[in-house]
Parts: structure tokens; sequence; C-alpha cells
């Protein structure tokens, strides 16, 4: 029997194809690891859509009946998590993995297999924490899960197992991810291509994933004291044993507000390349706009409190993080001014990408301010729980980060697929989405500040909020709306769309040099880079440059099953918790078994 | 075969800051996992002299005994050191010693543990009789599952050692093992120092 590096039985061969279905399942390809994160992560966002679209029906008229409140508890909490978790996060990452090593001209990431077994676990993990929702009942103690309503004692349903097991397993697959993505970005960068001259959606992602790295570790320490305290009968969160409920609110938002700024700054990286490119301009300030994603990197660790501030802190906590919150605004303020001033003067072209990146930068600036509103600790003891706050969510996050995320996918879908999307049904997929986005949110502002509280499955009528909550639906279903739009185009796109070349765009970067699709190996010859917007400058600033230091052989890794059976081994270690013990042994012992064969297996062998 | 048990090309490649990139990988993960026990220690300061009820740590706490068991497991950091200056100067025989040597003292420590756990468990800690038990297990149990990890991956060496299959070029697979070794005994100290040596307040509410 074949055996793995000499140490374990081979029991089946390594995978060497590129075709049919056993190659996506053993594919260690960067770009096709991008594909499956962005098919998968946008069914998940389609089905967070809908638990959204449910919860508006409902709250469409007071005192209506389509669903009772357990069920809507469940909604409210799955579709955070959802839309979080499986659909804004693992979107960014399908830009991690199509483009970044594109940008910064290398062949792969430092560890292929790391990152197949960083999308299966996220498959995995997605499943796991949705696995509720068919045993009697998901999560519905709101995203952020506050103690110890989540005790077993208070919650004693297998929702919030899945919650603990569903999340620790989904960070797991963020951690590997950010780790893959931080040594690819500080190592394998193409020769002369320093720090200062990585394009900016590069940086952004290098920043966000040293926030992935330092954040997600805060988070597990509190779900494993959660999955404890729910087990084995620990007393983290049990005030009766001297355990303490706000614990886990400050482990849980430790992680959480730099969670936000990993939710926006990849789609502000995105913009940070769109509006160059169709303004033919260079990003003004780019310097600024880097040093600013790393102090909003750095400051996002030092507000966290802000979540907490009717709480009871005290007054000096709350003065104290009211106003680190408020100096934070200054570098996200920076960055509007510059890409501002990026698109002032420049010639521009009016394409569906540059509409969403617009988008994201008038409704960024909305959400950014009502967020400012709330640093204010005496002012959010008045917005906290309310509409406004899911307005403020609502814009950064939906105005924000899906807005820029739709842009990267108007502007790299031709690198991707080698077609065009169709720029009309583009851009009326924006101002349905642009329209829908504002009637859906917009609303809530006033109807929070007229004291409609969050999560409630119904209300009265005669508050005053009739009409808010029946635009906000109205809106939702426009949004919804035009996402039919955009599914037609881009299913119609990958069949008729026109070819797109190499460089459709007159892009700066380095992306655009080769063939879209890219061919398995990206460049035929790694470039060497002269000066920021790398490709820009080989195209009209200096051409003929030093000649390449001969061919070098283009090796490349191999695929491989291992990663593939080690997420699986992980998720059933997981899952049994909730079921059986015996699921978690077997699940563990494949795990290990997969680990340990992978260890020794090399990146390419034969 | 002659690629054996090294990842292929990749330690062959200039890269751009002059790391291998399985040495900047442990680094980070390294980083990222002081962030994990942070929280954890953290949380064990939190609760000190919080518990309504006994044992209290001055009742259990035996500290000539884990100063002896941390003793063991800093010894087996000296023993890793000299386990890749073997491998380094290609010296396969000196790289088994030394690679039993920190995994034996490694397991000394970790079954050091299990007793002392059990004998805490006898004498009425447990991991829900109060906040004590439950900061001080989940914390300590967390790091002596390190360390365990840290035995496997010292095995597995010695394993591929005896199959010919760790050479002199694959010393940096050894020195990854020591870097995450040394954290784990770093950790080790921290923890020691704070839970084991600082004296805990005394009970607020005395029976």
């Amino acid at each position: 029997m074949a055996v793995v590096g000499g140490a374990l039985p081979r029991v089946l061969p390594r995978p060497t194809g590129y075709t049919g279905w056993w190659s996506w399942l053993t594919t260690v390809d960067h770009k096709r690891i991008g594909i499956l994160y962005g098919v998968t992560s946008f069914a998940f966002f389609l089905l967070a859509g809908i638990e959204a679209l449910v919860m508006r029906l409902q709250l469409a008229t007071p005192n209506n009946t389509l669903v009772g409140a357990g069920t809507f508890n469940q909604l409210f909490t799955m579709h955070a998590l959802s839309m979080i978790f499986l659909g804004v996060m693992p979107l960014s990452a399908s830009f991690f993995n199509f483009i970044i090593p594109l940008q910064i001209g290398a062949r792969d990431v430092a560890f292929p297999r790391l990152n197949a077994l960083s999308y299966w676990i996220f498959l995995f993990g997605g499943i796991l924490l949705n696995l509720g929702f068919l045993t009697g009942g998901a999560a519905d103690v709101g995203w952020f899960a506050y103690a110890n309503l989540t005790a077993r004692a208070y919650s004693p349903g297998l929702g919030v197992d899945f919650y603990v097991l569903g999340l620790l397993v989904l960070g797991v697959s963020s951690l590997a991810a950010a780790f893959n993505f931080l040594v690819t970005i500080m190592n394998m960068r193409a020769p002369g291509m320093s720090l200062m001259r990585m394009p900016l959606f590069t940086w952004m992602t290098l920043v966000t994933s040293l926030l992935l790295v330092t954040a997600f570790p805060v988070i597990t320490v509190g779900l494993i004291q959660l999955l404890f305290d729910r087990f084995y009968g620990t007393n983290f969160f049990a005030p009766g044993a001297g355990g303490d409920p706000l614990l886990w609110q400050h482990l849980f938002w430790l992680f959480g507000h730099p969670e936000v700024y990993i939710l926006i700054l990849p789609a502000m990286g995105i913009v940070s390349e769109i509006l160059p490119t169709f303004a033919r301009k260079p990003l003004f300030g780019y310097p600024v706009v880097v040093f600013s994603g790393i102090v909003i990197g750095f400051m996002g660790w030092g507000v966290w409190a802000h979540h907490m501030f009717t709480v009871g802190l005290g007054p000096v906590a709350n003065a104290v993080f009211s106003l680190t919150t408020m100096i934070i605004a200054i570098p996200t303020g920076v960055k509007i001014f510059n890409w501002i001033a990026t698109l002032w003067q420049g010639s521009i072209r009016l394409t569906a990408a540059l509409y969403f990146a617009v988008g994201f930068v008038a409704l960024f600036i909305i959400g950014g301010l009502s967020g400012v509103t709330h640093a204010s600790a005496a002012a959010d003891f008045q917005q906290q729980d309310t509409y406004y706050i899911v307005a403020h969510i609502h814009y950064v996050l939906f105005g924000g980060s899906i807005f820029g995320i739709f842009a990267g996918i108007y502007y790299w879908y031709p690198k991707i697929t080698g077609r065009l999307m169709h720029e009309g049904l583009g851009k009326l997929h924006f101002w349905l989405m642009f329209i829908g986005m504002n009637l859906a949110f917009g609303p809530m502002h006033v109807a929070g500040l007229q004291g409609m509280p969050r999560r409630i499955f119904t209300y009265p009528s005669g508050m005053g909020w009739d009409l808010w909550n029946m635009m906000s639906t109205i809106g939702a279903f426009v949004i919804a709306l035009s996402l039919l739009v955009f599914l037609h185009n881009a299913f119609r796109s990958r069949g008729t769309g026109k070819l797109a070349g190499n460089d459709p765009w007159d892009g700066r970067t380095l992306e655009w040099s080769i063939p879209s699709p890219p061919p398995l190996y990206n460049f035929a010859t790694i470039p060497t880079v002269k000066a920021v917007d790398a490709y820009w400058h080989d195209k009209y600033v200096a051409t003929g440059g030093e000649p390449e230091d001969g061919h070098h052989a283009i090796h490349l890794p191999q695929p491989s099953y291992w990663p593939f059976f080690a997420a699986l081994g992980l998720a059933l270690a997981a899952g049994g918790l909730a079921f059986h013990p015996a699921i978690s042994v077997v699940g563990l012992l494949l795990m290990l078994f997969a680990v340990y064969s992978w260890a020794f297996e090399p990146v390419t062998e034969g | 075969m002659e690629h054996g048990g090294t990842i292929g090309h990749a330690a062959e490649h200039a890269t751009s800051t002059g790391l291998d990139n399985r040495k900047l990988l442990m680094w980070a993960f390294l980083g990222s996992d002081c962030l994990f026990f942070g929280p954890l220690i953290s949380t064990y300061m939190l609760f000190r002299g919080k518990s309504l009820t006994g044992p209290y740590p001055h009742e259990v706490f035996d500290i000539p005994y884990t100063s002896v068991s941390a003793f063991v497991l800093l010894m087996s950091s000296l023993t890793m050191v000299l386990a890749l200056a073997a491998i380094q100067r290609g010296d396969q025989r000196g790289l088994r010693i030394w690679l039993v040597a920190t995994a034996l003292l490694g397991s000394v420590f970790v079954g050091g543990q299990v007793y002392e756990f059990t004998t805490f468990v006898h004498e009425g800690l447990t991991l829900s009789v109060n906040v004590f038990g439950t900061s001080f297990f989940v914390l300590t149990g967390f790091h002596g599952a390190h360390v365990t990890v840290g035995v496997l991956i010292l095995f597995s060496l010695l394993g591929a050692s005896m199959r010919g299959q760790l050479r002199r070029e694959d010393s940096l697979r050894v020195e990854l093992a020591g870097l995450y070794w040394h954290f784990v005994d770093v950790v080790w100290i921290v923890i020691f120092t704070l839970v084991y040596l600082i004296p805990a307040p005394l009970p607020a509410v005395l029976h």
C-alpha cells in the first residue's frame, strides 16, 4: 500500500487532475478556491436575505401574525450571523483568494493546502451554524448572544449549541485564511514590490489579516467559556457562583469591534482600486490612505465598550470610550476625502463598478455620521437597542461592505470569467439597489429615534411607526428585485458577455497584465515592479525595463484531498458535541489522520 | 523520491522578507496564541477572590510540587535547543536523544498536572464548584493541551528521523517545533507566576 511520506498508509492516490467534480474537491489553486468561496457565500447571502424578507413581511404592518416571537428571534439572530460570517466575510475572502496573488505577482498563496482547508471549514461551519433550523430551532439569542440568556438553563435547546460550535469552527477557517494571506503578502511579492508599492486592496487585506489573527482568538476564548458553561457546568457567566455575564460582553466586543473593521476594510480597498481606474488618476494620497487603514486597525482595539454604554460601566469608562470612538472617525474621514480628491478633475468613465464604488462612498458617509452620533455615550442612551442602531449598521454594512463587494464583482468579473457583464443591467441593478437600500434603511433612523426598539417581532398601531415600517418592507423587496437583475446578468454574461481580453478597463495593477481568465500559473514570467500602480507604470511611464533573468521552471502545488478530510473531521468533532460523543471521536481521529498525512505529504510529488 | 518529508520547493524560493514562509507562519501563529492565552489569564485574574465558596487557592496549591514541574518544563526547553543544535550539525543520534528527552520531560510535566488536578478534584475543587475551579482548570487545561500537542509533534519528528526523513536540510522543522515549544514554556512561566506564586486574596466570604 502506498504511504504518505513513509508515515501513514495512503488509501486514495494523490489527485492530479484539473477537471471534474473531484478536481474541485481537491483543488489547491487560489483562483478555484476563490470561486468556491464566492459561490458558496453568495448562496448564504441570499439565504440571509430571505430571512430578512420574512422579518420585513412580519413588520410591514402592526400586530402582524405572519411569524411568532420565537421564530422571529431565530430570524434576526441567523440573519445577522449569516450576513456577517457566511456573507460579507467569505465574499471578501473570495476576492482575497482570487486577486491577491495576481496583484503581488505570485503564482499562488504561501500555503495552498491550508487555503483549501479554510474554504472547506467555512462550508462545513456554515452548515453547522444553520443546523439548528433542522433540529428544533436555530439560535435565537441575537447574534451577540449575551450571557446569561445563553446559559443551558435559559436556552436549553440545540440552537445556542450550534451557535457556539458553528462559530468556533468558522473561526478556525478565518484564522487559517488570515495566516495564509499575512505570509503571502509579506513574503511572496514580486521583485521590486516594496510595501509602499503594493496595490491598496493588498494593503487593506494585510491589515484585515492582522486584525483577524488578533481578534478571533478573543472570541474563541469567549465561545470556549460559553461552551464549558453549557456542557461542563463551569461558572464563567453564572452570577450565582460568582461568575460575571459582563465578561462575555467584554470578550465579545473586544472581538466585535475589530470585526467590523474586518468587514469594511476589504471593501474600502476595493473602492480604492476602482476610483483611480475609472477616473484615470492615481489614488490621491496613497501613503495617507495606507496609513489611515493601519491606524484604523490599531485604534479599532480601543473602542469596544461603545457597544456597552448602557450596561453600567460608569461615567469614566463611558467618557473614555466616547472619546476614542470619536477619534477613530478621523482616519475614516481622511480616506473619504482622499477618495473624493481622487475623482476630482479625473477623466471619469461611468461603469457599473464605478457606480457601486461612488455609492459606497456616499452611503458609508451616512452610516459613518450616524456612527458619530452613537459615539456620545449620552446620546447613545436613547439610540441603543433601537432601530436607529439598525439603520447605522445597515448603512455601513450594506451601503458600505455590500456595495463595495458588488463594485468588486463588476470590476473583477471580466478577469475571473473572461467576459464582461452587461453594463446596462449593471446600472439597473445599482439604481434599484440604491433606491431599495435607502428606502429600507433610511426610515429606520426615524423609527428608532421615535422609540421603536430593536428585535421586536411586532408593534402596536398608534406609535407613529407604521409608515416607516411599510417603507422599509417595500425597500427590502426592491433590493430583492435588484438582486434578481444581478443574478440574471451574472449568469447570462458567463455565456454571452463580450470577451474581456487582458485589460478591459485600462487598469493600473498587475492582475490586468495577464489573460482573462488567468492561466493556471498566473504569470508566464514573474514581473519586476518599478513603482506603485505597477502595470500602469509599465504601460505608460517606463516601457522596456530590465530583461528578465531567465525563465525559471514553473512549480505549481499539486491538488490534495487532505484539506477536505481535515475540515470534515473538524466539523464532525465539533458537531458531535451536540449529538453524540462517538461522532466527535470519529471526527477527531479523522482530523488527526488527515493533518498528520498532510504534514508528511510533499507539495508536489512524482 | 527525493522530497521525502520536506515541503517541496517553498523553502528554496527567495521571499520578500528573507524569512521562510513556514517560519513567518509559526511566529504569526504564536502571536495569535498570545491573544488566546491573554483572555484566559485575564479571566482568571478577574475572578481572583471572587469565589463564593471553597476550596480556595491557598487550600489546594502545593507550591513546592508545582515548582518542580515548572522546572521540568523549563529544562525541556534546554533539551529542545540541544535537539536543534544536533540536527544543525548533522548529528542524527543526538537529535533523537534530545527529542526523546524533550518529549519525556514534557510528558512528565503533563503527567504531573494530571496528578495535581486529580488531587484537587479529590479535595473538592471541580470545574463547577466555584469560579476558581472554573477559571483555573480551563486556563491550565488548555495550556496542558498545548503541551500535549507539542509532545505529539516531537514524537512525529522522532519518527521522521528514524525513517531517515529528517536530514540536516530539514532542520527548519525542528526549529519550528522548538519555537512552539518555547512559547508554551513561556506561557507556563506567566501562568505559574500569576496563578501560583502571587498570593491570592483571602476569600471575600468567610465561613
